[in-house]
């Protein structure tokens, strides 16, 4: 499948695994690099950690981030669903892992990603984007740049605008 | 760019650009400039996309609220940003040129102090939003389920009972909230009020996040934070979060509460998903626990700096004013004069806090007009009186009047032959004929009834001025619907429109305020019908005169005596 990382479009290898209500156990996993829900993380920890393939998290966005947080160092991945492109809890979630708990590694944005919040998920703290099945990727592109200044902080800018005015 | 069949009108000649900002209001730089430039080549690039059928229905409508555009029962609705309410004739004449070009010649002010215009084509939005652009406006978050137009007291700056000038603070606000990347997609719209003033005269108490600059034991002036009111279906008067605040907390402190209602807010109900059901829901000790946690990831990194504080000021220091302007008594004499100048002057202006000066109410209340309505040809001239008589500076006020807050008494007369010639003299500010209303059934598709036709019942029972001066302050607020936008809950008189059976039929509250403290009006009675309206509300007036002791105002009388009076009398006959 196709995705946006860094503004670029990439052949993507992570599989999805589903939630635990679809009966999937770690017995079950497949190999190679897997993003597991948060739930199956929290019930089968020891067996994900012996897993061979890539690691990643995926965390609804009724999810408070604290409980994750400790563990962050386990994952290659956190992937942050948007149900809705309209449910904008992710954009905290997202916020509160870059800025408050230092996550470096990719953060993806998973579900109704759509083309016209790209640039505010962007900033928020998102470097990979699942594009919804209904957008056109290469159009989705485009999102990035529209708006070039920012007023405020934000994963992507530390200083608000009144420390950067020239 | 494609051909229209709905080709406007031939192009009217627009105001002379660029414009010219004038000094007493934030002039943007090129930053600012190049952010509302980038939105609104944005947001043609999704009208494009909406109108050729790659942007969903569902999806657009997000983006265009965030504009500002609604799709409305006969047509759009646009509404444009005039952030806390303070504006220039250039400004003012560009949305003459807006009337006049993309509407029916009107525009309709807000309880937010915004400017609205009902019947703008979709295909030219993108156009009025560049036009907007060339002076310096905009109608960037106007509406969605984002942090809205931070509102303000319409005397800030030239009021007498000021501690400090809230407008820079509104300022900081606008740009930390402009297309905040967090904040865009929250439960619900997101409202902040500031006043500065011992009289509330922004309603801080029912909004979202109410801010008040208040000096504490050591002598700094900082913001006493409230959260959690707000009208609407389940109005409710804001409660205080942080006694004091110091300034360089300010967007800290915002932010945590914002994010905490954006993470913990309800989703799955949109009549219980403003953050003044989260507050009530938790308590606020605990909704206080939250927040204050949230506030320590970032209190010491996200600091206002004095710096920016101190720069955003300069934008707002005072006026030149003229040192000899108390020694010019003409309007002394025209009052003595002409009943219709003295009693104008004694309603529709108010104090200064330079001598010498007073500002000047417009009324958008003239009968038979609906409240806030203004005329493409009322814009441009208030825009020349602007320039001629205040520094060329317009504000808009929640009670849906303009102001000219820099009047030289000397020129007073001059002003008011003009502003009486077109109808924006009518000198009831402050009566229950100054009245708030929403656009009711006439405009909104949300509306059970109308409010507009009411309005002018109810004007026409207090015709005569000297009754109506009589009854003294009455704040009288009318929506057409539960979601009150017109704030009937806090009206010393409200009216709201309900449905029975398809029927118009209007519930009456009294004892509402939020002019100091704040309080909920008390629900009268069962709803009357239409024709019933004006007489209740006569009724009213009419217990208050009898039961009124010395120096009471109806509210005070209403405090003292209760509501049972009241009902006696409207319900006598029943
Ligand atoms: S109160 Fe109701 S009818 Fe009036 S403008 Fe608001 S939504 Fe429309």
């Amino acid at each position: 499948m196709q995705i946006i990382k860094n503004r670029q479009i990439i052949e993507d290898r992570w599989q999805h695994i589903p939630d635990l209500t679809d009966g999937v156990t770690t017995d079950t996993l497949p190999a190679g690099d897997i993003i597991v829900p948060f739930s199956l993380w929290q019930s089968d920890k020891e067996q994900l950690l012996q897993h061979s393939g890539g690691l990643g998290v995926r965390l609804n966005s009724d999810h408070d981030v604290a409980e994750i947080s400790p563990d962050l160092s386990h994952f290659a991945i956190v992937a942050l669903q948007f149900p809705s492109f309209r449910d904008g809890r992710s954009y905290s979630i997202a916020t509160a892992l870059r800025q408050h708990y230092g996550y470096t590694g990719e953060l993806r944005a998973v579900g109704n990603v759509l083309r016209d919040q790209l640039a505010y998920m962007e900033r928020a703290g998102f470097d990979a984007f699942e594009i919804d099945a209904s957008q056109t990727i290469e159009d989705a592109l485009n999102a990035f740049g529209e708006i070039s200044v920012k007023y405020q902080t934000s994963s992507d800018e530390p200083l608000p605008l009144y420390r950067r005015r020239a | 760019m494609s051909q229209t069949q709905n080709i406007a009108p031939a192009a009217q000649p627009q105001p002379s650009r660029p414009c010219v900002q004038r000094p007493g209001m934030y002039i943007y730089d090129q930053y600012d400039q190049r952010i509302v430039d980038e939105r609104v080549s944005q947001f043609r690039g999704q009208t494009q996309r909406y109108l050729t059928g790659e942007l969903g229905a569902d999806e657009f409508m997000a983006l265009r609220l965030m504009n500002g555009l609604y799709i409305q029962r006969h047509a759009p609705m646009l509404r444009i940003a005039i952030p806390y309410g303070l504006f220039s004739s250039d400004q003012m004449r560009m949305l003459a040129h807006i009337a006049r070009q993309y509407d029916k010649g009107y525009g309709h002010f807000t309880t937010r102090q915004n400017i609205q215009f009902n019947w703008p084509k979709l295909e030219t939005v993108p156009d009025i939003l560049a036009d907007l652009a060339s002076v310096q406006m905009h109608a960037i978050q106007t509406s969605g389920n984002c942090i809205r137009n931070t509102t303000t007291d319409p005397l800030a700056g030239v009021a007498a009972d000021e501690l400090e000038d809230p407008r820079p603070y509104c300022e900081i606000i606008r740009q930390w909230s402009t297309l905040h990347p967090e904040f865009a997609y929250l439960p619900r719209k997101f409202k902040i009020a500031i006043t500065g003033a011992s009289r509330d005269r922004a309603a801080t108490l029912v909004h979202d996040i109410g801010l008040r600059l208040v000096r504490n034991e050591t002598g700094e002036v900082g913001f006493q934070v409230s959260v959690g009111g707000g009208l609407g279906r389940t109005p409710m008067i804001g409660q205080t979060i942080r006694p004091f605040l110091e300034k360089q907390h300010l967007l800290s402190y915002l932010e945590a509460i914002v994010r905490v209602y954006n993470l913990k807010g309800r989703r799955d109900n949109k009549y219980k998903a403003r953050i003044k059901i989260l507050v009530a829901s938790l308590g606020m000790d605990t909704f206080r626990v939250l927040v204050e946690r949230e506030w320590g990831n970032n209190r010491d990194k996200l600091i206002l700096d004095q710096a920016e504080i101190d720069r955003v000021k300069t934008f707002f220091t005072p006026l030149p004013y003229d040192a000899d302007a108390a020694s010019d008594k003409r309007h002394e004499g025209y009052a003595n004069n002409n009943d219709d100048f003295a009693r104008w002057l004694k309603y529709n202006t108010f104090d200064h806090k330079v001598e010498g000066y007073r500002g000047v109410f417009v009324s958008l209340k003239a009968p038979g007009i609906a409240p806030g309505d203004i005329t493409d040809k009322q814009m441009d001239l208030v825009a020349e009186l602007a320039d001629r008589y205040s520094a060329g500076l317009i504000r808009s006020t929640y009670e849906q009047n303009l102001v000219l807050s820099d009047v030289k008494q000397g020129e007073l007369y001059p002003l008011w032959q003009s502003l009486h010639q077109d109808g924006l003299a009518t000198p009831t500010i402050g009566s229950i004929n100054d009245m708030i209303c929403c656009p009711g059934l006439d405009f909104c598709e949300l509306a059970n009834a109308s409010s507009i036709d009411v309005a002018d019942m109810i004007q026409r029972r207090f015709e005569d001025l000297d009754y109506l001066y009589d009854l003294g302050e009455i704040r009288l607020k009318m929506s057409g619907c539960m979601n009150g936008c017109a704030h009937h809950a806090i009206g010393h008189i409200g009216i709201l429109g309900v449905d029975k059976k398809g029927e118009e039929w209007y519930q009456l509250t009294l004892g509402g305020f939020a002019e100091t403290t704040a309080e909920l009006g008390q629900r009268l009675g069962r709803a009357v019908s239409k024709d019933e309206v004006a007489d209740a509300v006569e009724k009213i007036a009419h217990v208050y005169v009898e039961q009124r002791i010395e120096g009471e105002q109806f509210i005070d009388t209403f405090q003292r005596i209760g509501i049972v009076p009241f009902q006696e009398r409207v319900y006598a006959d029943n």
